[in-house]
């Protein structure tokens, strides 16, 4: 076990640090000069030298490496050129809008998903499963974005019930949370299309099983042994998916901030693009690679806690 | 002869079409897809502009037909390009094993950190955005998917009796990786190919409603829509049309993709 941990955080470790290095070189290595990108094509020689000086650029790419590497752990992003704040200033304003978004997303994502998927396996055949796998099936050929656009044209525009999109801040908890209902939805929905399918196929895996049938032999409600017996036998495959779904939620909330025009880390990678602010794009980049490989992570360890089968083989 | 799955058909059907659709926008659309008119801006739907025309008076068949070849065209490359690098060093990683096996899956490993749009940002900060980003952006995640599959498939192939007598009988790894391996691993890559195909569509969708694919005047379903956001008051229907368009699109492909592996791995289609 004690061997297990050892393993799988170094991998970590190092899958962490190799992730540095492709954002390191992808956003310095490549032909280009950052001086250039960030004044634009009509500035002045000294002003390029003097940006170059300030960014360090003149330095060798390994000592530079190192040292954004060494600052960044002790939470030293650098500073933005377009909002003149250090950028970890910007990331600890605009988390909480991410997380939340990410956390509601995932929640909603996982209830709604496990809920169809058992109910679609254990309607196998018949109606309500081929419903649940048709909307699941519509679900992943519908943009987050897409569907996004059509929320806010039914809800906010024709409806008025809900904000089109912004975000006054959480001084108004209410509101807040008004404006975060479309957002959330639209990321979920999308989601646990696919989480449902995965659900559906592994419940339906462990119902053939015998100690099923024994359950329901036994008198059991089919309840029962839906929840109690298929549903925790089913989540080593589920929880899988989950953790690779993590990649695509966190993308996902990307998309959708700059849907909804919610102020959070994806809207500001965005706007930094625009303002050609590389420090802010390079953390954003590296801070978003290091939550997906840290959500992998997390799985690895889960599927000792779910199968403790694996623990005695690992 | 078997029945087809009905998965297969419906998404033959839609691929059919979508295909159809923009192979014909290489010859003919209704209207130039550009030709902008502020005299008929927000046209209804008539005879002459069938689904009406966009706050430009462009005409929204052709450019929607026009999208339709954009957005095959960056899924075929995209799919094509990372396609076959994974595909290579899958069987490079297979044919090699010990540390060369290794090292490739632990690279794959790494680019599934990088979400297509992740790199597609990278990539937009550092030269600007552009359709040829978004298009590397797209076949560089595809290429440790494919170099898994491969990579899965083939080893089950070297344990085979005739690739054992091919090596008896003297013959190279490579040249068993090229007459024996790819031809037995082909249909689980075209499987995955149907499917990735139906994911960089997504993405170039994604990317180009960010602003980080196709770049004025190209057309684009993503980019139409993220105009006709905000134009949702004034002119609603221009949201709806594009994203059909997707939607049919990337069904089809997945439907296909998913019928395809009920037909090339009847193993799997039972176990449903």
């Amino acid at each position: 076990m004690a061997y297990f941990l050892f393993r799988r955080t170094l991998g970590f470790v190092l899958t962490l640090l190799a992730v540095s290095v492709v954002v390191f070189a992808v956003m310095n290595v490549l032909p280009g000069d950052p001086a250039l990108t960030i004044l634009g094509m009509d500035a002045s020689e000294d002003a390029l030298a003097a940006l170059r000086e300030q960014l360090g650029l003149n330095a060798p790419l390994v000592t530079r490496y190192v040292s954004w590497v060494w600052n960044a752990l002790q939470g030293d992003f650098g500073i933005s050129h377009s909002f003149r704040v250090p950028v970890s200033e910007l990331i600890s304003e605009r988390l909480p809008m991410t997380i939340s978004l990410a956390v509601a997303g995932m929640l909603v994502t996982l209830v709604l998903a496990l809920s169809l998927g058992i109910t679609a396996a254990a309607q196998h055949g018949r109606a309500g499963d081929w419903g649940v796998m048709f909307l699941s099936q519509l679900g992943i050929a519908v943009p987050a974005f897409w569907l996004s656009i059509l929320l806010v044209m039914l809800f906010a525009v024709k409806l008025r019930w809900l904000p089109p999109g912004g975000f006054a801040g959480w001084d108004d908890p209410v509101a807040a949370l008004r404006s975060l209902i479309l957002p959330t939805v639209a990321l979920a929905l999308v989601q646990s299309a696919v989480l449902a399918r995965v659900t559906r196929s592994s419940a339906l895996e462990v119902m053939r099983q015998d100690f099923v049938r024994t359950a329901r032999a036994s008198g059991l409600s089919h309840r029962r042994i839906l929840w109690r017996h298929v549903l925790p036998n089913a989540l080593v495959p589920i929880v899988t998916i989950v953790g690779m779904q993590f990649a695509a939620l966190v993308t996902g909330t990307i998309v959708i901030e700059n849907v909804f025009y919610l102020p959070g880390l994806g809207r500001l990678i965005f706007q930094s693009i625009a303002n050609r602010d590389l420090p802010t794009v390079q953390a954003l980049v590296m801070l978003f690679a290091a939550i997906v490989v840290t959500a992998n992570f997390v799985v690895d360890l889960l599927y000792v806690v779910i199968d403790p089968r694996l623990k005695a083989r690992a | 002869m078997r029945r087809l799955p009905a998965n297969f058909l419906l998404g033959a059907v839609l691929v059919s079409l979508v295909v159809g659709v923009a192979a014909l926008s290489l010859i003919w659309t209704p209207h130039d897809p550009q030709t902008m008119s502020i005299s008929t801006k927000f046209a209804p739907p008539s005879a002459e502009h069938w689904l009406g025309t966009d706050q430009l008076g462009r005409d929204v068949v052709a450019q929607l037909m026009a999208a339709a070849r954009n957005s095959m065209t960056v899924a075929l490359v995209a799919v094509l390009l990372g396609g076959s690098i994974g595909v290579a060093l899958g069987l490079l990683a297979s044919a090699l094993g010990g540390w060369v096996e290794d090292g490739v899956m632990r690279l794959a490993d790494l680019g599934f950190a990088f979400p297509a749009l992740l790199f597609a940002i990278m990539l937009a900060a550092v030269f600007g955005p552009s359709l040829t980003n978004a298009v590397l952006a797209i076949s560089f995640i595809n290429i440790p998917i494919f170099a898994r599959v491969t990579r899965a498939s083939a080893n089950q192939i070297w344990t085979r009796d005739y690739v054992a007598a091919a090596r008896a009988a003297g013959r190279g790894r490579f040249a068993i990786s090229r007459d024996h391996i790819l031809p037995n691993i082909a249909a689980a890559i075209i499987v995955q190919a149907t499917i990735e195909f139906a994911v960089a569509i997504l993405a170039e969708a994604a990317l180009s409603y960010l602003g980080l694919g196709a770049q004025p005047p190209a057309s684009s379903w993503g980019r139409m829509l993220s105009e006709a956001q905000t134009l949702m008051y004034l002119a609603p229907q221009l949201a709806i049309y594009p994203g059909l368009c997707i939607v049919v699109a990337v069904l089809g492909f997945g439907l296909l993709g998913d019928g395809l592996r009920d037909i090339t791995d009847p193993r799997l289609a039972r176990a449903r």
